[in-house]
């Protein structure tokens, strides 16, 4: 076994022992893995499995139906573009669509170099600072195309070869 | 009222300590919203220059005030004269604000939105006949912003938990008689009385009984629970306790968005103070009521505001809804009798047991009592969350309350109730915005989303970014939804990309009404309201996209032509370097134009072009749209306070 996978199984283990009912506390048991390693690996639903008897299969099932799951590894940063109504309306299609051509990725894909990753999300709750987007969880407002690239100056994005 | 006497009296003194404190203090707006305009840097500055001075001065943290728009908000409070509450506060205005008013006494009135106080001071007008303020009816938010969320003592000043207490002594026949009488209907947007739903719980047979506080906001466009949990989680807490109480429920959970962070912790904060002073266990101040209560993140599915998705993600599965009946009240989680309550339902229920029902009535509709809050978003002047009696209409909230349309546009449509609802248009406007008034315009309360458009938002693209959602939401449980989601959003992505065909609309027609009747749930049985109003309001703005090929908004990017206009075009090349697509030509310092086929409508051109010569102009169909030319805005000229 990879030393990687001793974490998984470790990690999996001391997330499930926080929760007295496995089956019920699938959610919570999901969330806490994503949070200490950033996404649901093939290999934590099988530590999963082998932990709880939960098969792999139901909590694939259960996980590939809310949003909040991801399935490969995030960026270093993580940037979300909401894409609610009061966004919508002040044109975060075109924020998204910049974002995408800037970063050379297009919505639910990270840079080569892992270091940025972009999603859309439905609603931020921000409305009424339309359109915003988030960088590691930091909120920006009234964010325009110019402002989407001074934002990711600020973590260190330069858009090397292609135009000026 | 003998329990928690003690600490009553503690924190009246400590409020009435800071109220009337001989040193300033600053309260600064930082919910998440707050934050996002900047009032962690706020903060930072006004901390720096009180250490700097070497002032006895406290900065406290509160939730959002509702006036968004001109966040960040700043209250200060100076020894000798009234509290003054600014906008737009950044930290160069912080660090003025501290020199002129917090050492200087004298505020800054050109920041100022108001004083808190019932006459003017310092030639500043009272908060509260402010434009925003004025027409509004604080009640459920009246903590938000004056508050510190993360501080009891302050939300027991106030005259927190004697709303439970009083609930204690009555019992629960009574609680559930007071709220009838009040009138109080679910604000989660189906508007069903809430008194009935608890006498469902009560009676049915099933132990232990569970109430659920539904804080999975899921609507796009809709922040009122998110401002009303981070600004008076305790509120929210406290009508969990008399619902509690009043179905005879032993365990309360709060199912809230993992969106939500902020509100997450503060809850947490909140539950922990309340376990501390005996609010939660089991036998709360020995009445022999037990209550506890605990937090469940939603992972992230609109479907789950239906109540029976919701009990299934509570359970660990997919949220996917029940047929109905059994109801939730009779059988739900685990099988047992659950009542499930909106946020802001919850956050009425203290005022009602304070105050008494008469009190609540007092204010509101004919059918619908009390007040609503609203979260004011779009192409509106003034953004933010407002709180207005019931019956409000619409024209009162969008223009003296919203201030109108934003740069000068003209008021389209309202959209309200989210991807549930559907949009009034503007010659509705003055509608009274309650429960029936909207249902029979076509379109719901909702939760309290309020979208405004203008004439730059085009009411097919709206359709369609709302069918795209509830497509996308759909739990694929019920074939009408399923299938029926996607058949309309097809028609309308081909509507919007200029293939429409003439039997379209009859074909969408024909789908959203199976839709309607067909689906299983709330999701499906809503999701052709926003296909419908705008079919039902703005035919002739799918008949423009089919025949004419026009989009009069100039959103729709397959219907819209960029062209450069020779005689105002410079040559400066702005435009050539912004294009992603190589399609625009020409010499330098002589006029360019745009390769139409290399062309991929991004508009990235008509952002570039300078305001000073607006040479690109936009044709869809028949119309055209030149931008006006307008000079260089000066740089000397500071920006306003309060600019969105």
């Amino acid at each position: 076994m990879t030393a990687a996978a001793v974490d998984t199984e470790t990690l999996v283990r001391d997330v499930v022992a926080r929760y007295a009912d496995a089956r019920a506390g699938l959610i919570p048991i999901l969330q806490d893995i994503q949070a200490a390693v950033g996404f649901i690996s093939p290999q934590a639903l099988r530590a999963l499995e082998r932990e709880t008897g939960i098969s792999a299969n139901e909590s694939y099932g259960v996980a590939t139906f809310y949003t909040q799951f991801r399935f490969t590894a995030p960026g270093k940063h993580r940037i979300q573009v909401c894409n609610g109504t009061a966004c919508h309306v002040r044109a975060a299609a075109r924020i998204t669509e910049e974002l995408c051509r800037y970063l050379g990725v297009a919505v639910g894909g990270t840079t080569p170099e892992g270091e940025f990753s972009l999603e859309r999300v439905a609603c931020l709750g921000c409305c009424a600072l339309s359109p915003v987007l988030t960088v590691d969880c930091k909120v920006y407002a009234g964010v325009t195309p110019k402002k989407m690239q001074r934002i990711l100056k600020e973590y260190g994005f330069e858009r090397k070869a292609g135009k000026s | 009222m003998s329990h928690l006497a003690e600490a009553y009296a503690g924190a009246k003194a400590e409020w009435r300590a800071l109220e009337e404190s001989p040193t300033p203090v600053v309260y600064v707006g930082a919910a998440t919203c707050g934050r996002a305009a900047g009032a962690e840097e706020v903060i930072a500055r006004f901390r720096e220059e009180t250490a700097k001075a070497g002032l006895d001065a406290r900065v406290i943290e509160v939730g959002c005030l509702g006036p968004c728009c001109f966040e960040p908000l700043v209250i200060v409070h100076a020894p000798g004269g009234p509290d003054v509450c600014y906008g737009g506060v950044g930290p160069k205005e912080a660090s003025e604000i501290f020199a002129r008013h917090i050492t200087g006494g004298a505020p800054c009135a050109e920041w100022a939105l108001g004083v808190l106080s019932d006459t003017a001071a310092h030639g500043i007008a009272p908060l509260t006949e402010h434009p925003m303020m004025r027409g509004q009816v604080r009640r459920v938010l009246a903590n938000c912003g004056r508050i510190d969320p993360e501080n009891f003592a302050h939300y027991l000043a106030g005259g927190g938990y004697e709303g439970f207490l009083r609930a204690l002594e009555m019992g629960p026949e009574k609680v559930i008689g007071e709220v009838k009488d009040a009138g109080l209907r679910g604000r989660g947007g189906a508007g069903f009385p809430t008194w009935r739903k608890w006498t469902f719980a009560r009676t049915a047979p099933g132990a232990p009984k569970y109430l659920i506080c539904n804080a999975d906001e899921g609507d796009p466009g809709a922040f009122m629970n998110r401002s009303l949990l981070e600004g008076d989680p305790h509120a929210v807490l406290e009508g969990m306790l008399i619902a509690g109480l009043a179905i005879g429920a032993s365990e309360g959970i709060v199912y809230c968005r993992a969106e939500y962070p902020l509100a997450i912790q503060r809850l947490e904060i909140a539950i922990g103070q309340m376990k501390g002073a005996g609010l939660l266990g089991a036998d709360i101040f020995g009445s022999g009521f037990a209550f506890d209560i605990h937090i469940k993140k939603g992972a992230g599915a609109f479907v789950c505001g239906e109540e029976t998705a919701l009990i299934a993600s509570v359970e660990g599965r997919r949220g996917m809804p029940q047929p109905k009946p059994p109801f939730p009240a009779i059988s739900g989680l685990w099988g047992k009798p659950t009542v499930i309550q909106n946020v802001e339902t919850l956050g009425n229920l203290p005022l009602i047991l304070r105050n008494g029902a008469e009190w609540y009535a007092g204010v509101g509709s004919e059918s619908s009592k009390g007040t609503k809050t609203f979260a004011l978003a779009g192409k509106i002047a003034r953004t933010g969350l407002v709180e207005v009696p019931l019956g409000t209409t619409l024209r009162q909230i969008v223009f003296d309350i919203g201030g109108g349309i934003a740069d000068g546009g003209t008021f389209k449509a309202v959209q309200t109730g989210g991807p549930s609802g559907g949009c009034i248009p503007a010659e509705k406007v003055d509608l009274p915005v309650d429960y029936e008034s909207l249902t029979a315009a076509g379109t719901i309360m909702g939760s309290g989303g309020m979208i405004v458009l203008d004439e730059d938002s085009c009411m097919v693209d709206i359709a369609r970014f709302f069918l795209g959602f509830t497509q996308a939401e759909s739990c694929g449980k019920c074939v009408p939804c399923r299938v029926g989601t996607r058949a309309m959003l097809g028609i309308l992505e081909r509507i919007v990309a200029g293939n429409g065909t003439p039997k379209d609309l009859e074909t969408l027609e024909e789908i959203a009404a199976t839709v309607k009747q067909g689906s299983l749930c709330g999701l499906g049985q809503t999701a052709p309201n926003p296909v419908q109003t705008t079919l039902r309001y703005f035919r002739h703005e799918y008949e423009e996209h089919i025949h004419a090929k026009e989009c009069r908004a100039f959103t729709c990017p397959p219907l819209v032509w960029y062209q450069i206009d020779p005689a105002r075009c410079i040559g400066c090349g702005l435009c050539v370097r912004a294009c992603p697509a190589d399609a625009i030509h020409g010499e330098t310092k002589s006029p360019h134009f745009i390769d139409q086929n290399a062309c991929i409508h991004c508009s990235s051109c008509l952002a570039a072009c300078a305001p000073a010569n607006a040479a690109i102009y936009r044709t869809s169909g028949e119309r055209r749209r030149v931008e006006p030319r307008t000079e260089r805005k000066d740089p000397g000229v500071p920006a306003q306070p309060g600019k969105g």
